[in-house]
This record gives structure tokens, C-alpha cells and sequence, in this order.
């Protein structure tokens, strides 16, 4: 890995040279009903509207790898027969700049059941394969809790990350291709102060997290608890509206529909981004559904995220983002979710409401 | 000097990437043609199914019990049995019930149309393991489909197998899939019974459920079925609960104890997680489950 020290006032040239290319990054939306600022991932094409400083945005930047909606094929039909034609709908890279580490570990954990994979997903990795990530570090927000799921620092993933030490930045980078870009700005080679500078910087950030959720065998006392009480409880405030799901970074499941054009001579095959809480997920021809109750479809996400997940690439599909907590209208958050399973009941919420 | 970043095409990365790795074969689909269809039953049909392309049609190769998704473009994809021979490669046949979107049309589409196949998916029987030993092949229901590759199978290695017991149940007489094939299969030296729930005047069958074949044949020779019988069972979840409990009780290990799982599929490939059971995809650890990890899956039964 090679550190670089790079003043922040070297910003705005990088930003011209990248801009080569779509560059995609945190801009500022307006503010929520308390005043809060809202964020989001968008094109940008200034420097100016990139908004580093930003504290989350409230969807992550999914939609430019795995959109809501997507095309898998068309058809062109005849009287004797069809063709079909595949896009994996991307044809340009793309610049990532100013990704959280949570952000750039859930592209990490989806690259593992999507990518590097018995039967990979051509739309993902396609993408993701046109994907230039720069990262940056962030200080923990009071909903944060990726410390507990172990992806509050990005080991890989990304082209370079910056920390932010006042007036510069550190920049660590991992690839020829970044490497590349700073060649067109001034840049030194961190100091020994540096050094220092930068690991205090990360002491503050740990010193920050106030959210801690215990995982520890957290796959075993999925399964012993696998009937508790609390799942229909969590279940009876679940509205099923599949919200946590859209706005998770690592949530991936779809279902598929095709339909005729109007001409008659085409016809399409679309993917859309489903939600396990939602009524329809597991239900079959016939009516017959395997999770009628909105419980046991809460507890199949939980099941999949902090369980099935973990036994297959012994890692959790949770980066304790934090987005589903503050995005859910009926106040399910996943720390407590948790800790409400290893204890056997649930606690009252701070409003007081049970 | 120019910033451009190098645009990367999946499909010329890495040539050397071939089968289950290739990016080019998640959305590969087969042409094939229904040559043939003829209905079972009121609701059931078999549709004989051919990959057009002649080479690729003999080099399409399955394993009984895995299932193809049937694509019928602008109406649907679905995941079906593969319900013939494996020796007759991407010549198959499909039993299909009537019953929702895709299946209605599919009910009215004459010999001769075009549709998608992809596949072969999912995990099949062990037939090779049960060399040399008994084979209780149990259906309830729709539940023959599936049944019906491995029945060839072993019809087409019957000196490799000691006794083979076909127990084959549904509601009505009626409802009674491959009812022509019945003889053939007794000729081949195959136990095969027939039972249905409720008889109409032509029946003279036997009457209950398949449990009470079970218990007739079966309830006095526990060493037997513990010593040398794999099971296969394919049916409605009530059915496969009722038969796997009551084999075991009789002394079938779980581990030589098959099912084929049915849940909702819209990929076939580990991706759209419809199917999954607990934390487990069916169409990548399964259809076919061997009883223990059945017992070992959260929700699936
Ligand atoms: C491994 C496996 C093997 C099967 N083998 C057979 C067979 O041999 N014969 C047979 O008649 N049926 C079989 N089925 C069931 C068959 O897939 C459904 O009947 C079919 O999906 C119904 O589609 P539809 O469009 O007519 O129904 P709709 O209710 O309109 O369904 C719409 C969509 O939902 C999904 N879906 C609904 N029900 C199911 C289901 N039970 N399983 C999977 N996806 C579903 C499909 O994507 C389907 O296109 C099998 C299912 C599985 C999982
Ligand atoms: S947990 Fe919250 S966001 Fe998720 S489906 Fe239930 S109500 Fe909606
Ligand atoms: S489950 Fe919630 S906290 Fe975890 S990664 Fe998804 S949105 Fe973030
Ligand atoms: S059918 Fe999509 S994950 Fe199994």
C-alpha cells in the first residue's frame, strides 16, 4: 500500500482531471423535517457540489449497480420464432468519489454472492468491473454501528481512500489507476507527524461509535431462537413495506416479469429489486405462501443477513449502515432486533411506546 | 493527455471463463421447440421439448432431478422437472401443471412452438450410491414428475437395483398422471401400487393413502429398510412429511432419504433468493435435499 499526503487545496485539479469521466458522489438534496441535511449519491460535474463532509446519504449508491428496475433481455418476435438480446446496461466507467468505508464493504460482501461466484450476475459485475472508487473516511453518526459488524475501515474495494487531517488529506492507493491520476497534482510523502496525525484521526473516530451490538455466536442463537416470542412481536410493528431493503447497501434479492410490447413483436424481461418483507416473496402458484406472516418475514431478513450469509462466507451481510434504522417507520432497528434475540424480549424503545 | 478511463468488457476479460464461471451464461437460454403435447390429465400436460440445434441438443446433459427454467418470452419463466431419460439429453420432457400466468398459456400453445430453456439447475438423486441396493420410489400427487427421470433410470440400469417399489398416490382416479405407462413399467420388473383417496365407480384399486401401502408392505421388515432401502419422495409437503416420518420410524436412515423441496424460483442460480428455506437456496443446495439437512433447514416443512 503507498500513502500519500495531498493538501486539499490540490481538490478541485483532481476532480478536473477525473472528470474525464462520469463522476458520481455525495451532493446535498435539502433538509428532513428537523432541519437535518439530507444527502445523496448523484452525478456531479463541479467540484463545488461535492459535499465530502457529508454524514450519510439516505440510499446508498445502489441504483448505479444494482438499479430498482432493470432490463435483462428483449425480444424481438416472429411467427416462426424469437431472438433474444442481452445489455448489461453500462457502457462507460464510472468514478465512485467520496464513498464510506460501510458503502465500499457492502460492494465487498456483494462481490462475493454476486461476482466472484459460481454463476456470476453479468448486469453487477459488469458494473462494478467499470467501478473507479474514491473512498473517505467519515466519523460515526448516532445510528452508526458498522464497528460492531467489523466494516468500519475498507481494506479493499476501492482505487483510494482519503482521511481528512485538516488542510490535507492522507490518501492511500491501491491501484495503478489512481496512482495515475495524482500524477497530475502535487502531492508528498507523509511524515512521520503525518503518521501521527493520521492515526489520532482514527482514534477520534473509534472513540465516536455509540451504538455496540454483541454478534458473538450470533448464527447459533439465530437458530435456538429460531421460535421466540419476539419475532411475532417485532413482526406485529412491521409494516411491510420493504423500505429497509431499498435502502440497504447489501440487500440484493428481485423478482422477474416479462411482457409483451404493444406492436406484439417484442417483448421484455425485467428484473425489479424485491424486499423478503414484502407479502408475495415466498408465495407459489396455487396461493400457497411459505411466510404469510409479516414475523416470519422479518426474521427470514434477519435470518439471511446474520446467519445464512455468515455461513457461507463467514462475514455478515449487515454493514450496521445504519439507513434501514433511521428509514423505518415503525422504529425497527437492527441493534435492537438483535439484542432483543439473544435476550429473549424485547425492550421498550426510547419514545417509551412498546 | 487524455483521463479516460478504460472501459471493461466482461465478456472478452477473461476467455478462459467457461461454465459455471461465464459471465455470458447467466442469461443463455436455449431455443427449443415443443414438438409434441399431450394432456394427462384436466390440469396436467406433458410437452415434449427438444433444443433445436442439434449439437447443442446431445451435448445437453442432466442429472434425474434437476429442473430447467421454461422461458416463454413476454409471458414468463418458470422452473420445471426435467421428466424424462437422462439418455435422451436435450430431448426432454416436462409435466406441467395448469395453474397460474405462464402455465395457463403454456396450456393453450400448440406443437411446434418456440420457447426458452435454461438449465440444467440444482442437485439431483444419488442413484449411483444406491447401487446394489433396494429403491422405494414414492410419489404423491404431481409429485410423479420428478419421479419420472429417476423411474427411467433405473428402469434402464434394473440389474444394478434389487427390488424397486413405485408407491404412487393421488386424490382421485381421475388425477392418476402416466396411466399408460403403468403396465410397462410392471413388465420391467418394478412393485408397482396404486392407491387413491376417494375411488369413483370404475375403481377397483386400492383406497387410503400412501402411508397405508407403507404400512402394509412395509411394517414388518425394519431391518430391511434399515439395512438396504434408499427412499425417494416427491409430492405435496404434508405428503413428503407424513411418508419421510413414518420411514424412518420403520428404520430408513435420514441420510438415504430424498425429497425435492418446491419454492418460489425466479433465477435458478443463487441470485434472486425467492427460494430460499431458513437461509438455504433451493435451487443451488437443492430441489433435492437428503432428509437430514430437510431436518436441519429452519422452515422447510
Ligand atoms: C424445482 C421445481 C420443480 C418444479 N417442477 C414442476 C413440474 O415438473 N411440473 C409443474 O407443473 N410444476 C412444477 N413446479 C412448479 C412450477 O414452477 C409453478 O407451477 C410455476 O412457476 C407456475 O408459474 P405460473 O406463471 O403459471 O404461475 P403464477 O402464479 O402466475 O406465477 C408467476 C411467477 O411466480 C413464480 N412462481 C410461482 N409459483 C412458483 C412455484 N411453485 N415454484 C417456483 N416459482 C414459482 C414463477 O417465477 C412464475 O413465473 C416446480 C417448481 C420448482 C421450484
Ligand atoms: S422493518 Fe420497517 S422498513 Fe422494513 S418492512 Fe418492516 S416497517 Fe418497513
Ligand atoms: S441491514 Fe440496515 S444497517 Fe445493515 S447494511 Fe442494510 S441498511 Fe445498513
Ligand atoms: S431461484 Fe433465485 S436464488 Fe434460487
Amino acid at each position: 500500500m503507498i500513502f500519500k499526503i495531498l493538501a486539499k487545496q490540490e481538490m478541485p485539479k483532481l476532480f478536473q482531471v477525473m472528470s474525464a469521466n462520469r463522476i458520481i458522489g455525495p451532493v446535498e438534496k435539502g433538509a428532513d423535517r428537523n432541519g437535518k441535511t439530507i444527502y445523496a449519491f448523484e452525478p456531479v460535474s463541479q467540484f463545488e457540489k461535492l459535499r465530502l463532509d457529508y454524514t450519510t446519504t439516505s440510499r446508498p449508491a445502489k441504483s448505479y449497480f444494482l438499479p430498482s428496475k432493470e432490463t435483462l433481455c428483449t425480444f424481438k418476435v416472429t411467427p416462426q420464432g424469437w431472438d433474444k438480446y442481452v445489455d448489461f446496461n453500462i457502457h462507460e466507467p464510472h468514478i465512485f468519489f467520496g464513498l464510506h468505508a460501510c458503502d465500499i464493504n457492502a460492494l465487498n460482501k456483494l462481490d462475493k454472492v454476486l461476482m466472484n461466484t459460481k454463476y456470476p450476475t453479468p448486469y453487477y459485475t459488469a458494473k462494478r468491473k467499470n467501478m473507479f472508487i474514491v473512498g473517505i473516511e467519515c466519523m460515526p453518526q448516532p445510528f452508526c454501528f458498522c464497528k460492531s459488524m467489523g466494516t468500519d475501515t475498507a481494506d479493499n474495494g476501492f482505487d483510494m481512500f482519503l482521511t481528512d487531517l485538516g488542510d490535507k488529506y492522507m490518501v492511500e492507493i491501491e491501484s495503478a489507476r489512481a496512482y495515475n491520476f495524482l500524477e497530475n497534482v502535487e502531492t508528498s510523502d507523509p511524515t512521520e507527524k503525518e503518521h501521527e496525525e493520521y492515526i489520532a484521526c482514527i482514534a477520534e473516530k473509534n472513540r465516536n461509535f455509540c451504538i455496540d451490538v454483541d454478534t458473538t455466536d450470533l448464527t447459533k442463537i439465530l437458530d435456538m431462537e429460531f421460535h421466540s416470542d419476539v419475532w411475532k412481536q417485532w413482526g406485529d410493528k412491521c409494516l411491510s413495506c420493504g423500505t429497509c431493503a431499498s435502502v440497504c447497501p447489501s440487500c440484493y434479492c428481485y423478482g422477474v416479469e416479462e411482457t409483451v410490447n404493444l406492436d406484439l413483436q417484442s417483448a421484455v424481461k425485467t428484473k425489479q429489486l424485491y424486499s423478503c418483507n414484502l407479502l408475495d416473496f415466498a408465495e407459489v402458484a396455487g396461493g400457497h405462501n411459505f411466510r404469510p406472516e409479516s414475523g416470519t418475514r422479518l426474521k427470514y431478513r434477519y435470518y439471511h443477513k446474520h446467519r445464512g450469509f455468515v455461513e457461507e462466507f463467514e462475514e455478515s451481510l449487515c454493514v450496521g449502515c445504519g439507513r434501514c434504522d433511521e428509514s423505518c417507520l415503525a422504529d425497527i432497528r437492527v441493534p435492537e432486533v438483535i439484542k432483543s434475540v439473544r435476550t429473549g424480549k424485547r425492550e421498550k424503545t426510547e419514545s417509551g411506546e412498546s | 493527455m487524455n483521463h479516460k478511463l478504460d472501459f471493461t468488457n466482461i465478456l472478452q476479460e477473461s476467455p478462459g471463463k467457461r461454465g459455471e464461471t461465464d459471465n455470458g451464461k447467466f442469461e443463455f437460454t436455449y431455443k427449443a421447440e415443443i414438438t409434441n403435447v399431450y394432456p394427462l390429465t384436466d390440469t396436467e400436460r406433458l410437452y415434449q421439448v427438444q433444443i433445436i440445434d442439434e449439437k447443442k441438443r446431445s451435448q445437453f446433459t442432466f442429472r434425474p432431478g434437476q429442473f430447467v427454467m421454461l422461458e416463454l418470452p413476454g409471458i414468463g419463466e418458470a422452473p420445471f422437472s426435467i421428466s424424462s431419460s437422462p439418455v435422451r439429453h436435450g430431448d426432454i420432457e416436462l409435466c406441467i401443471r395448469r395453474i397460474g400466468n405462464l402455465t395457463n398459456f403454456l396450456a393453450k400453445v400448440e406443437r411446434g412452438t418456440q420457447i426458452g430453456i435454461r438449465g440444467p439447475f440444482g442437485t439431483s438423486f444419488p442413484l449411483e450410491e444406491m447401487y446394489g441396493q433396494d429403491v422405494l420410489l414414492i410419489a404423491g400427487g404431481l409429485g410423479l414428475a420428478p419421479l419420472r427421470a429417476p423411474i427411467f433410470s433405473v428402469l434402464e440400469n434394473r440389474s444394478r437395483y434389487k427390488n424397486v417399489n413405485i408407491i404412487y398416490g393421488t386424490r382421485q382416479p381421475s388425477e392418476l398422471l402416466f396411466t399408460y405407462q403403468y403396465e410397462m413399467w410392471r413388465k420391467f420388473d418394478i412393485d408397482l401400487d396404486i392407491i387413491v383417496e376417494k375411488p369413483d365407480d370404475g375403481w377397483d384399486g386400492e383406497v387410503g393413502l400412501i402411508t397405508k401401502v407403507l404400512k402394509d408392505k412395509y411394517a414388518d421388515k425394519k431391518d430391511r429398510l434399515r439395512d438396504s432401502t434408499y427412499a425417494i419422495v416427491c409430492g405435496p409437503p404434508v405428503m413428503f412429511t407424513f411418508v419421510c416420518d413414518m420411514l424412518r420410524e420403520g428404520g430408513v436412515p435420514m441420510q438415504k432419504m430424498f425429497v425435492s423441496l418446491e419454492r418460489r424460483m425466479h433465477c435458478g442460480r443463487g441470485k434472486c433468493c425467492r427460494c430460499n428455506v431458513g437461509s438455504t437456496y433451493t435451487c443451488l443446495k437443492g430441489p433435492v435435499f437428503d432428509y437430514w439437512s430437510i431436518m436441519n433447514m429452519k422452515e422447510a416443512i
